[in-house]
């Protein structure tokens, strides 16, 4: 695998290589971090983990730029982090503390950022896609040439209100980019067993969006589609799919066992797709980067995941009045007061 | 430092577990990733993977122990240059806090003690004095969105038939004409779709009013109005919310059966993060609906098709919003309180009229929002009457009828002189047959029956 040649042709530059690799590895050891403390009971309920899928987000936010959205499922971690959320943040909302993103009361799957224009963190599988066009919506609307990424999975794309949103989007020319996280699995049920077709990016063509599929291992891969589609929206041509194949190394949540899929498999895809791998050894090859190198860049990882978990232990608790504030918002929570021109 | 690994919990009620089995043993080197052993939780066997990495330098739980609580060191992980003598060393912190009992604070639920008339907000709506024209309350809707939509460009509506079709029950009459087809937007029939796509054009900054054909079909869209658009605010503790209206025709019409024939008002009360508002007159309508435009959180809003050609007095004014939580006492009596709300009120009016014939004198109070409850103005007149009747057209079980009575008993059992009888539709879908819809729905004989119960007459 040393050897393997990205499949795509970018004139990438050391740098960009390296940070991808940084922010792909920051996902996978936030993660396994955030793993470990599932563990030890500081982080309850549902938690899905997203490693070995770094780099669909890693590449696709090296495709944004600033002022673009997203907004996501539950298996949200990596897209925080991915968009510049401070792991901190992340961390403590994952331990339910007052330092979180959510003051503690959102959890694992209901995260968001204004500043960082990501929306959440949704829980139910499928809501978020109308969300995502709707934001995209917003953007038109107000003209400000903005595009949305509505990441959806394999088992989100047989949800009715994607189709809805599909048809939609479509006829209201919307600046969404679909992103289907194909990870192979929903929940425990294979695409093979959940999906009467085998191309999922094919489904736009009934409502005429164009869509296509991505070697999710590969970030520049993902990157370059990344931009295609970005393009494409932001020129008012309306919404693009992408299908993005990718794999999770762990089970769903925590508590999955993964028993629908052999220990084979998931070693077979770690040893010889990962995607952070396949970026370590372009580096190294390349002659981008020194072993040294990318043990600082380890070492600095180190540090930060470290860091998060030790904020998220300390950080208190929410305090119990914060109990009934947030139900009701007295002023427009948006706060900046969107300008628009005359109607 | 040696450090210790712990007996992972591995699902959210998970307290203690089975070593099944180790796939490592003492001197071998691990790296994160890798699987150390095998777990049976109380839901199924889980592997359990390395974090750091290191090498084994002891195994303090042998395979096959049964009942190894969470956050027990179950081995010991040395890192370079370490020996297994260095054990002892290894500390976890982090499992005694996981260990602490939350905190629980002792909080007694609020308690009805001698209760005091709760000083209701009886202040006008509008200026006395203030000119009236007669309008209906569709037009009444209609204007309430043309203001608003010149006051905010970023107000638009959506929804099937409203703009080419101009409603179709005619609220949105007009608008396409004066605001053109970017803010008066058709939508396909797909209620979940375009419900979902409105409260995202509100995340990303919009206040939009989506229109329902009827509320029977909100049913569909139901998930994005609670999951989505009432709990984000509480969800982002704080950073965003879904400022938006969802509109439309709700509870019976006339002869159309089981599916187009419900009222939600206490589905949607039932909501932390949403205001319900179900208006009777067209003033109302107007004001409450300006106001829900307004307001920074989603708002329900609950017309009636078979209220929206009944005409009412509108005050003439350039602006004015009615705020929610502020009951309307329609008629002051002293016998018998009769709350109610939505097309409920015409029942109840007619009954009060007809019983003061017979020389029982009603207070009817039109509650105008179902969240908040104006509980206020309801504990004021039940404390000057001692008798209460609510009426509603939604089902009987747990409807707005039971929470006031729940709400009265607890906050003014002392003054009740006799049990709150509430006035619903019957507990059956609705028939079409024109004599049994009849029966189905609560009359005006209902409503002077339950008084005279309650007045014992």
């Amino acid at each position: 695998m040393a050897t393997r040649k990205s499949a795509a042709k970018s004139n990438v530059s050391a740098d960009e290589l390296k940070s991808y690799y940084r922010d792909m590895l920051l996902i996978r050891r936030f993660e396994e971090k955030a793993g470990q403390l599932y563990g030890m009971g500081l982080i309850g309920g549902f938690c899905h983990l997203y490693i070995g899928q770094e780099a669909v987000v890693v590449g696709l936010e090296a495709a944004a730029e600033e002022g673009d959205k997203r907004v996501t499922s539950y298996r949200d971690h990596g897209h925080m982090l991915a968009c510049g959320m401070d792991p901190d943040g992340v961390m403590a909302e994952l331990t339910g503390r007052e330092g979180g993103y959510s003051k503690g009361k959102g959890g694992s799957m209901h995260m968001f950022s204004k500043e960082k224009h990501f929306y959440g963190g949704h829980g139910i599988v499928g809501a978020q896609v109308p969300i995502g066009a709707g934001l995209a919506f917003a953007d038109k609307y107000l003209d400000n040439k903005r595009v949305t990424f509505a990441y959806f999975g394999d088992g989100a794309a047989n949800q009715g209100q994607v189709y809805e949103t599909f048809n939609m989007a479509a006829l209201w020319k919307l600046p969404v980019v679909f992103v289907i996280e194909n990870n192979q699995y929903a929940m425990g049920t294979s695409q093979q067993r959940s999906t009467s077709s085998a191309d999922i990016y094919t489904r736009g063509e009934a409502f005429g969006i164009p869509g296509q599929v991505v070697d999710g291992m590969d970030v520049l891969a993902v990157k370059e589609a990344g931009e295609k589609a970005v393009g494409h929206c932001r020129s008012g041509k309306g919404p693009y799919i992408l299908e993005i194949k990718t794999y999770r190394y762990r089970g769903h949540s925590m508590s999955d066992p993964a028993k629908y899929r052999t220990r084979e498999e998931v070693q077979k895809m770690r040893e010889e797709k990962d995607a952070i791998e396949r970026v370590r050894h372009m580096l190294l090859d390349g002659g981008h980067a020194t072993e040294d190198d990318l043990k600082a860049i380890d070492k600095e990882i180190k540090d930060i995941v470290n860091k998060s978990a030790d904020f998220a232990k300390e950080s208190p608790e929410p305090s119990l009045d914060e109990l009934y504030t947030d139900i009701y918002a007295d002023v427009l929570p948006q706060g900046d007061a969107i300008e628009t021109e005359e109607a | 430092m040696a450090t210790e690994v712990l007996m992972p919990a591995l699902s959210p009620t998970m307290e203690e577990g089975t070593l099944a089995k180790w796939l490592v043993k003492e001197g071998d080197t691990v790296s994160s990733g890798d699987i150390l052993a095998e777990i049976e939780t109380d839901k199924a066997t889980m592997e359990f993977e390395a974090v750091d990495e290191g090498v084994i330098g002891k195994i303090l739980v042998a395979e096959g122990t049964e009942g190894v609580k969470v956050n027990t060191a179950i081995a010991v992980l040395l890192e370079e240059g370490e020996s297994a003598d260095d054990i002892g060393a290894a500390s976890a912190p982090a499992a005694k806090e996981a260990d602490e009992a939350p905190k629980a604070e002792e909080k007694a639920p609020a308690q009805a003690k001698a209760p005091e008339a709760p000083k209701a907000d009886r202040s006008p709506d509008w200026p006395e004095g203030t000119e009236m024209k007669t309008q209906t309350v569709r037009e009444a809707l209609r204007d309430a969105m043309a203001e608003e939509m010149r006051a905010d460009a970023n107000v638009f509506v959506m929804g099937e038939e409203v703009a080419e079709y101009q409603g179709a029950y005619k609220v949105t009459q007009g608008l396409l004409d004066e605001f053109g087809a970017k803010r008066v937007i058709d939508t396909p029939i797909t209620e979940h779709g375009f419900a979902g796509i409105g409260v995202g054009a509100a995340f990303g900054g919009l206040r939009p009013i989506v229109e329902f054909m009827t509320f029977n079909f909100a049913m569909q869209a139901i998930d994005q109005i609670i999951n989505s658009a009432a709990k984000t605010l509480y969800m982002s503790g704080g950073q965003m919310g879904a400022p938006m209206v969802f509109r439309g025709p709700n509870g019976a019409a006339a002869r159309v059966g089981a599916q187009h024939s419900q009222d939600y008002g206490a589905w949607y009360a039932h909501i932390p993060g949403l205001k319900v508002v179900q208006p009777y007159s067209a003033a109302d309508a107007k004001g409450l609906l300006k106001q829900a435009i307004r307001d920074p959180n989603p708002v329900i809003f609950l017309e009636n098709e078979i209220l929206y050609g009944k005409s009412f007095e509108v005050p003439v004014l350039d602006d004015f919003t009615i705020p929610f939580g502020k009951a309307k006492i329609w008629r002051e009596g002293t016998d018998v309180t009769i709350v109610s709300w939505g097309i409920g009120m015409t029942y109840a009016l007619e009954a009060a009229e007809k019983l003061a014939e017979e020389g029982i004198e009603a207070e009817v109070i039109d509650l105008r929002t179902l969240r908040p409850i104006d509980y206020d103005t309801v504990i004021a007149s039940v404390m000057k009457t001692n008798r209460c009747v609510t009426v509603e057209e939604g089902f009987p079980v747990a409807s707005i009828g039971n929470h006031l009575s729940a709400y009265i008993m607890q906050n003014a059992f002392d003054y009740l002189d006799a049990p709150v009888i509430n006035c619903t539709g019957k507990d059956v879908p609705m028939p079409y047959a024109a004599n049994l819809e009849k029966l189905a729905l609560t009359t005006t004989a209902e409503v002077m029956e339950a008084v005279k119960q309650v007045t014992y007459r």
